[in-house]
């Protein structure tokens, strides 16, 4: 009989101790951060100009053939404006390519944004429709994929990359795929 | 006071899907869309399906969900091309998988224990009557 009442003296305590450890885990959870179903795919064919030379055309084909980032941003997202400087310290400072995808802009407000606060894309991808930006799952811009040398997404970043993101996240996925960090 | 009565229905009515007003081929179609514009969750506003949000992600995709129909596609096909690209979480209805056994086998398995554990107290209380006395 004494053990059963210690059972039910410490019953309580486990629940309780297993819905700490849950709520705990819930904690760093961010609902905000869905899944992509793309990962694993290559990106989406597309056909649409370029934001600073509207005569070029771009498509899948001018995609890098080496591991880059495609970052999707807008003149409307206001966390983009945080974003910005990190995205041109980081081009200039590792070697890796950004390209951008400039999603449900007007023209001129992204040529003036570039202008204004630099480009460190190679080129940008205008997706005035938003249907490369549905294509690719984008809910919330900045959002960065990791895209690797034979065209397949193999990660997703949603929101801001600043330095602790870029050190403590990107870099590890992106030398987990095999990218040096040399010139 | 009847035909403010309608009035006043149809207003509410109207003002449950949001903004545009589209063209359809027949009410049957247009149910449809009232009805996958219902069960596709808004990724951005995660609490809203794409017919209650005003966000313009959910515009965008709600003018998806209409091009489709009237390009003949049908409510399967429109909920699985959302699925690909935005994951289960568009579905107000998502599929039972690996991820979400925990969600549909857990109440199962609880009262299964509660029933195992009911079944052996009374049991027991039949066989030893004297325990009774010394609870």
């Amino acid at each position: 009989m004494k053990a059963k009442k210690i059972i039910i003296a410490v019953t309580p305590l486990l629940i309780f101790l297993v819905l700490v450890l849950v709520f705990k885990s819930s904690l760093s959870n961010d609902p905000r951060k869905l899944e992509t179903k793309l990962v694993g795919q290559k990106v989406p064919s597309f056909k649409l100009g370029s934001v600073t030379n509207p005569e070029q055309v771009i498509t899948n084909a001018d995609l890098p053939k080496e591991i880059y980032l495609l970052n999707v941003w807008g003149t409307w997202c206001v966390s983009c404006y945080a974003e910005h400087p990190y995205l041109i310290e980081f081009s200039k400072t590792y070697p890796i390519k950004w390209v951008g995808m400039n999603y449900k802009d007007k023209p001129k407000d992204a040529i003036d944004y570039l202008q204004k606060y630099g480009d460190p894309f190679i080129y940008s991808i205008a997706d005035i429709s938003g249907q490369l930006g549905i294509d690719l799952g984008v809910y919330g811009a900045p959002e960065t994929f990791i895209v690797d040398a034979q065209g397949y997404i193999r990660d997703r970043h949603v929101g801001v990359i600043d330095n602790r993101v870029w050190n403590k996240v990107i870099i590890p996925k992106l030398e987990a795929i095999g990218w040096e960090n040399k010139r | 006071m009847k035909t403010f009565l309608i009035a006043l229905c149809l207003l509410v009515s109207f003002t449950s899907l949001a903004n545009e007003t589209y063209q359809f081929d027949s009410p049957e179609q247009e149910r449809l869309y009232r009805e996958i514009a219902n069960e596709l969750r808004c990724p951005k506003c995660q609490n809203q399906s794409i017919a209650d949000s005003d966000a313009p992600l959910s515009e965008d995709l709600r003018y998806l969900v209409y091009q489709k129909l009237k390009a003949g596609e049908n409510k399967q096909q429109i909920l699985q091309y959302m699925q690909e690209r935005y994951g289960d979480f568009v579905l107000y209805d998502p599929p039972i998988s690996p991820k979400n056994y925990v969600l549909w086998f857990m109440p199962l398995l609880v009262f299964i224990i509660i029933i195992i554990a009911l079944i052996a107290r009374v049991g027991r209380r039949e066989l030893q009557p004297e325990d009774e006395a010394e609870e």
